[in-house]
């Protein structure tokens, strides 16, 4: 399987090997009722220096599938499947391997910064930690360059390189915590809804310097996050998530132009922007995915559904006009069973199973 | 439909009046320990806002801007401080708080967190049965069928799968709609909507929302809306009042104020808002900071040291004279250490006042980087505001024109408080 | 309130290993008292202050006989018949005392949190000065001072225990109170136009008292002992009032030199399993009452293996 890399935004960086490679990435967490496969099967590609929108609804398995490529899991959480950062599977890491790749090459930025950051700690030590443990034999001076360096580009001024995290304001600290996780050029970061818990105008700045680091950092970024609009601002390609897989993905400008996935359209279309003029919605909920629909899991609340949709999965293929889509409405057209592209009569859904 | 500042029109169904909310702040255990008052949060500073029935008015601002606290002082969650708060020809703000009680069949809130909203050891039927058996329905048949009445309007059916049902079996969806349910069974005339929507899902909050304008319609409700984010609010709003640190900066129509946004708060929180669609993208002007802190506002025009569009009457202080010094830095690093050592420490500029004193190596060698930073932006309006720069010690005292906070006047079909609308007269 | 049956069988459903076996031998050595308890009058042959029986005088330190199961003490009394009788004694006490905190210090901790100020200076006050001070001790001078007004009956040793054991409940509604009223849906509450009352009543009770079951069970083998405790220094009930352990012990001390084990023993045991059965319970209703300590059951994840050609066909399987 490959994945695509064909399109011209991302034909530059698809001459260079791809940072992360994932395949076929599974997580899932054992309860009494069964594994619930929060992810399952997820594949995906990030070249350097690009930014990959992960975008999907709460409870579809974007979070966790962060964590677990950072391999931040809770325990009774299994995760399989082959990640290649820079050609080695992070996944089969030793404990010790991995503790060192974490921070140094793979960082990751949380949604609540103030409950990462030590209180009785000043800034400048908290940039001393996570250096001295990476990079040993760097005197105080050079770390405090490096700090300010860094600190400079996400708008903080020198003058609070000693002060501690609760005189800093929630944007902030936010701020820090991206310093923090970018001092050691990592060449992955995770960004796990960075701005989920700030003010409107401080969510704009901090996702225009999420936008920036392509230019000063040469950091591949996964944000994370159940804002369209964000990815759209910080993007440049998108992968929208469901129940657990990566229904379509592709550049953010060809996907949201023309979502070949009925999710992703009705996504975009359910967003409330300054343009809207009429209210959308998707009935229904997401699946139980201790025990997910057959066939497509969205077919249930899909309004193109197809007879195939409810009993085969779809495959994975190329969308047109470049990146991945799972949609047999797109095809491919020689493995949907006669009588299968018949409209699939489906129950009404009510509010009883509404999310 | 402009609002006429009418007081005595009869078909209000809400008048505020000046109302102003404030709470003690509670300092360190020292301060406690010799009761010393360690200041007051204006939470919500003489605010006008007129609602008539069956209108939908929005709050819009962020955190800390008073509009939550507005909206709880509507029900009388919250005491008044100032001002008054007249309920067709009651004044909720001198009512006993057992006669408040009785208001809250008339006034309801739909809360922004479903999942903290209901008591978690209630059943359905009891939590939004509880709202008539505080005022005095007796009868456990009597208020079933109104349960049953409510939930079924707000579209939880059938009914019997849900009456029995806890909290947590429920769907962040379903549980808002529980939420509602116990907001109209009393069959009240208002409602506060405070973030009904933020917390849950983009493909359910359209939902939500449309379950909302139908109840309106249906109910005949008056709505306050109080949101972060304009984009529901225009879609939803009939009238917006953009709020920030406790005052109206800007109330009018919705059309009006999306179409031609006069405040450059509401230009800002109108940028920030990120389109979905990549065409329509385009660069902005992003506000720098943060909202300051309610304890001690900003001189003058309480968003002029984030403001993009400053001039020099906006109540310039010694705290935006930091923040100018910080940003130089932030441009210039080479020049920090040499230059920190000459300006020094900057902490005390944090006392708001008109004159600041800066400087610990020599008025030259300060008068000298203050000019550099001038030449460096000369169209920083920091400098159209300073009076003077005299030397004292070995810094200089800079003074800034002081300014009042601009009061709320007429602009076109809205008012605006900003200085950079004088009154039309 | 519906549901309840499945509520008390959570702690059986959600342990597992050892907190089950817990629970599981508590609750049996526990429901063996709480037997005799009920049922005294039936299960002893004799009652527990009778020295005779048919007009025959028992024997003074008769021994253990098919007359006699546990002996006889110096009183002539059947040893077997008053540990039966004394499991009475002690869960009549017991359950008094615990009913009596619950019922004074729940309501007193749900006002204190809930409406601070200056009455919930004064009652924490109270309440500390208690709890600091030493819980026997504390025990003993409310024995005293309630002896002289109820003498030594159950009613006094209860009381006693109380004492000792409310500010426990006080302290812990009190503060679960403190931050459940921070909770949206008490302002909900105060929304709909709930008076404190009601907020107290419907919104806050059931959300606070959670911990008072595992509080109550913990306290009750603590109170036992403390019950045995007072006994065996003679303030607690006399025993021609009831049966109680500790006394019988206190006058077992003088047989045990003469070789006279069996007034000793059986007492002793009585105390220590039913304290065991009671800690037991606690402790395994605290693994799935208590969140901190509450963890999930991790269940093994069986994946089916990767490696089939497409995801698509993977999951068919």
């Amino acid at each position: 399987m490959t994945m695509d890399l064909s399109d011209e935004t991302v034909a530059a960086a698809s001459a260079r090997e791809p940072v992360i490679s994932a395949r076929d990435v599974r997580v899932w967490y054992g309860t009494t009722r069964g594994a619930i496969r929060a992810v399952d099967g997820v594949s995906f590609d990030l070249a350097p220096g690009e930014t990959l929108g992960l975008v999907g609804e709460s409870g579809c398995g974007k979070s966790t599938l962060g964590r677990g490529l950072m391999g931040l899991l809770p325990e009774g959480a299994k995760r399989d499947g082959e990640v290649l950062f820079r050609g080695r599977d992070i996944f089969t890491l030793s404990r010790k391997a991995s503790y060192q790749l974490r921070g140094r090459e793979l960082g990751m930025i949380f949604q609540e910064p103030l409950t990462r950051l030590n209180p009785l700690m000043r800034i400048s030590q908290h940039f001393e930690e996570t250096i001295k443990q990476h990079e040993h034999g760097l005197s105080k001076d050079e770390i405090r360059d490096r700090a300010l360096e860094v600190l400079r580009l996400m708008g903080i001024p020198p003058t609070r390189y000693k002060s501690y995290p609760h005189e800093f304001s929630g944007g902030m600290r936010q701020r820090l915590m991206i310093a923090l996780a970018l001092v050691l050029r990592p060449a992955f970061v995770v960004a796990d809804e960075p701005t989920t818990a700030l003010d409107v105008l401080v969510e704009a700045q901090i996702v225009q310097i999420l936008n920036d680091l392509r230019r000063n950092f040469q950091t591949s970024l996964l944000l994370i996050t159940h804002n369209v609009g964000i990815v759209a601002e910080a993007c440049d390609r998108v992968a929208v998530m469901y129940a657990g897989r990566i229904v379509e993905q592709g550049t953010v400008a060809e996907v949201f132009k023309h979502p070949q996935h009925p999710y992703t359209r009705e996504l975009l279309r359910s967003t409330i922007s300054l343009t809207t003029t009429g209210l959308n919605f998707i009935p229904g909920a997401p699946p139980d995915l201790v025990d997910p629909p057959d066939g497509c899991r969205f077919h249930p609340r899909c309004p193109s559904a197809m007879n195939v949709c409810a009993s085969k999965n779809p495959v994975d293929i190329e969308r047109p006009g470049g990146g991945r889509v799972e949609c047999w409405l797109v095809g491919p057209e020689d493995q949907i069973p006669p009588g299968g592209k018949q409209p699939l009569k489906q129950e009404e859904l009510t509010v009883a199973d509404e999310a | 439909m402009p609002t006429k500042p009418d007081t005595e029109a009869p078909d209000l169904l809400v008048d505020v009046r000046d109302l102003s909310v404030h709470f003690a702040l509670r300092g360190g255990t020292l301060s406690r320990l010799f009761g010393r008052d360690s200041g007051t949060i204006r939470a919500v500073d003489g605010v006008n806002l007129s609602l008539r029935p069956g209108e939908v008015v929005g709050l819009v601002g962020e955190s800390g801007s008073g509009k939550s606290t507005l909206g709880r002082a509507l029900l009388g969650l919250v005491p008044a401080t100032e001002g008054s708060i007249r309920l067709r020809d009651q004044d909720l703000a001198q009512l006993s708080r057992r006669r408040l009680r009785q208001i809250r069949r008339v006034v309801q809130m739909v809360f922004q967190d479903p999942n903290a909203a209901l008591n978690p050891s209630m059943t359905v039927e009891e939590a939004v049965g509880d709202a008539l058996r505080v005022h005095g329905m007796k009868s456990a048949a009597e208020r079933r069928a109104g349960v049953v009445d409510a939930l079924e309007r707000v579209g939880l059916s059938p009914v019997e799968l849900f009456l029995s049902k806890y909290p947590r079996d429920l769907s962040g969806g379903q549980k808002q709609r529980v939420v509602l349910a116990r907001a109209i069974v009393l069959n009240p005339t208002l409602l506060v909507a405070d973030e009904p929507v933020s917390m849950l899902d983009m493909s359910v909050r359209a939902k939500i929302l449309q379950l909302m304008l139908d109840l309106k319609h249906d109910l005949d409700l008056t709505y306050v809306y109080i949101t972060h984010d304009l984009a529901t609010a225009k879609y939803f709003c009939d009238r917006v009042a953009i709020m920030y640190l406790g005052r109206v900066v800007e109330i009018g129509p919705t059309e009006e104020i999306f179409a031609h946004p006069r405040h450059p708060y509401t230009k800002a929180l109108m940028a920030a808002i990120p389109e979905p669609d990549p065409d329509k993208m385009v660069p902005r002007d992003l506000p720098r900071g943060e909202i300051p802190d309610a304890a001690q506002p900003p001189l003058g025009c309480a968003f002029h040291p984030r403001c993009p569009e400053a001039v020099s009457g906006c109540g310039w202080e010694s705290r935006d004279l930091r923040t100018l010094v910080e940003e130089h830095w932030l441009r210039e690093t080479a020049a920090y250490d040499e230059e920190r050592t000459v300006i020094g420490d900057l902490a005390h500029l944090d006392a708001p006042s008109t004159s600041a004193t800066i400087g610990s190596g020599g008025s030259a060698q300060v008068r000298a980087i203050l000019e550099g930073m001038k030449a460096e932006d000369p169209d920083e309006p920091l400098w159209s505001g300073v009076q003077s720069i005299e030397d004292a010690g070995s810094g200089v005292t800079v003074s800034f024109e002081p300014a009042p906070s601009p009061a709320l006047r007429r602009a076109g079909g809205v008012e605006v408080a900003c200085v950079l609308y004088p009154d039309e007269g | 309130m519906r549901g309840t049956p499945r509520a008390l069988l959570k702690p059986f459903t959600e342990t597992t290993g050892l907190a089950r076996w817990m629970l599981v031998a508590g609750v049996l050595l526990t429901a063996v008292f709480v037997v005799f308890a009920v049922f005294a009058p039936w299960i002893a042959p004799y009652g527990f202050a009778q020295a005779s029986s048919g007009g025959t005088p028992f024997p003074k330190l008769g021994h253990p006989s098919s007359q006699h199961w546990f002996g006889t003490d110096r009183l002539f009394f059947d040893v077997y018949s008053r540990v039966i009788w004394g499991a009475r004694t002690a869960l009549k006490v017991v359950v008094l005392s615990i009913v009596l905190c619950v019922l004074l210090g729940v309501p007193l901790g749900l006002a204190s949190g809930y409406y601070g100020g200056w009455f919930d200076r004064f009652v924490v006050l109270v309440m500390d000065a208690m709890y600091a001070f030493p819980s026997f001790l504390l025990a003993i001078v409310f024995s005293f001072l309630l002896t002289n007004v109820y003498g030594g009956s159950v009613v006094a040793v209860s009381l006693s225990l109380t004492a000792v054991y409310i500010p426990q409940y006080f302290r812990v509604v009190r503060n679960t109170t403190l931050s459940a009223k921070e909770a949206t849906y008490v302002e909900a509450a105060r929304a709909i136009g709930a008076s404190d009352g009601v907020i107290m009543r419907r919104y806050l009770l059931q959300n606070v008292i959670q911990s008072v079951p595992v509080l109550g069970t913990l306290n009750a083998a603590d109170a036992i002992l403390t019950l045995a405790g007072l006994g065996f220094l003679g303030l607690g009930i006399q025993s021609t009032d009831a049966a109680e352990w500790g006394h019988d012990l206190n006058r077992a001390l003088a047989d045990a030199g003469s070789g006279v084990w069996w007034t000793g023993l059986y007492p002793g045991l009585a105390i220590v399993l039913l304290v065991t059965g009671l800690t037991l319970v606690g402790e395994g209703l605290n693994e799935t009452l208590n969140p901190t300590l509450r963890r999930r059951r991790l269940l093994p994840v069986v994946m089916p293996p990767r490696n089939v050609s497409t995801p698509a066909e993977e999951e068919q399987g």
